[in-house]
């Protein structure tokens, strides 16, 4: 059940990846990324952490997605022009990628220790409340320190938003 | 809780990020729309999520996870900021080619 569900939204997450890089109209791309972020967030479940996955359904694929496409309708953006790509890129460039995934998998198989698979359930340590105790305790300063972040953003946005730049 | 029986080696999880990061960095380089751009550092940065948060399951600890949880909010104020940033080059030079911004270059 574990492994038929990872594989299910680890295709879906590769397959809306791809689909964000080959699109050209860019509200594909952006409803791609959309696919992206949810079946990250169903993943998430699967190692335990709860208040990430719904974190990452609200935020990024809410908030944030949101803020993506309002823009590409405030601006219009179409299609993208095709560009005049070299005949190396057309038939080296997806044997190349995925003799370099290859690679990556040998070495991250070799790098890791022998150790029992991820099976779902076996760390709770996800919750709201884990994540919050060690956020106000051993990270409080981090935390502090992303609000004047934000405060920051906020006003960056404001200054670019004027009409005399 | 129900523990399901089978269960999947940690190495397919940081394996699905590699290749999220790799297809995240092939957008970024292949494409010329600056908001294609923009979503390809947005993949990127979920992928690093997720190797952040299969280590956090491996270690059994939370810190991982609350990584995770920075990188979210450093996102969220990056996507603000990026976005007001493209709203203004496109109101000053009209474009939303990478190719055609280049005003810095000579």
């Amino acid at each position: 059940m574990d492994a038929t569900l990872f594989l299910l939204f680890a295709f879906i997450a590769v397959a809306s990846a791809i689909s964000l890089v080959v699109q050209t109209h860019p509200i594909s791309s952006a409803l791609s990324l959309v696919g992206v972020m949810v079946s990250l967030a169903v993943l998430y479940l699967l190692l335990g952490a709860e208040f990430l996955a719904m974190a990452q359904i609200i935020v990024y694929a809410g908030a944030i997605m949101v803020l993506f496409i309002f823009v590409i309708m405030l601006l219009n953006a179409g299609a993208e022009r095709k560009s005049a790509k070299s005949p190396m890129v057309k038939w080296f460039g997806i044997p190349l990628f995925a003799v370099f995934i290859g690679i990556l998998s040998y070495v991250i198989q070799g790098m890791l220790p022998k150790t029992a698979g991820v099976s779902f359930g076996s760390f709770t340590g996800g919750a709201a409340q884990e994540v919050g105790r060690s956020l106000f305790t051993q990270y409080l300063l981090p935390f502090e320190v992303t609000s004047v972040l934000i405060l920051i953003a906020i006003i960056g946005a404001i200054v670019l938003a004027r009409k005399e730049i | 809780m129900p523990q399901f029986p089978a269960s999947v080696p940690l190495s397919w999880y940081l394996l699905l990020s590699a290749v999220l990061f790799s297809l995240g960095v092939a957008g970024f380089l292949f494409r010329k729309n600056i908001i294609t751009v923009f979503m390809s550092i947005e993949l990127m940065l979920n992928a690093v999520n997720l190797s952040f948060i299969a280590f956090s399951y491996q270690f059994k600890q939370v810190d991982g996870q609350i990584f995770s949880f920075f990188v979210m909010v450093v996102a969220a104020a990056e996507a603000a900021v990026g976005l007001g940033i493209i709203l203004t080059v496109y109101k000053n030079r009209s474009t939303l080619e990478i190719d055609e911004i280049d005003s810095m270059k000579n």
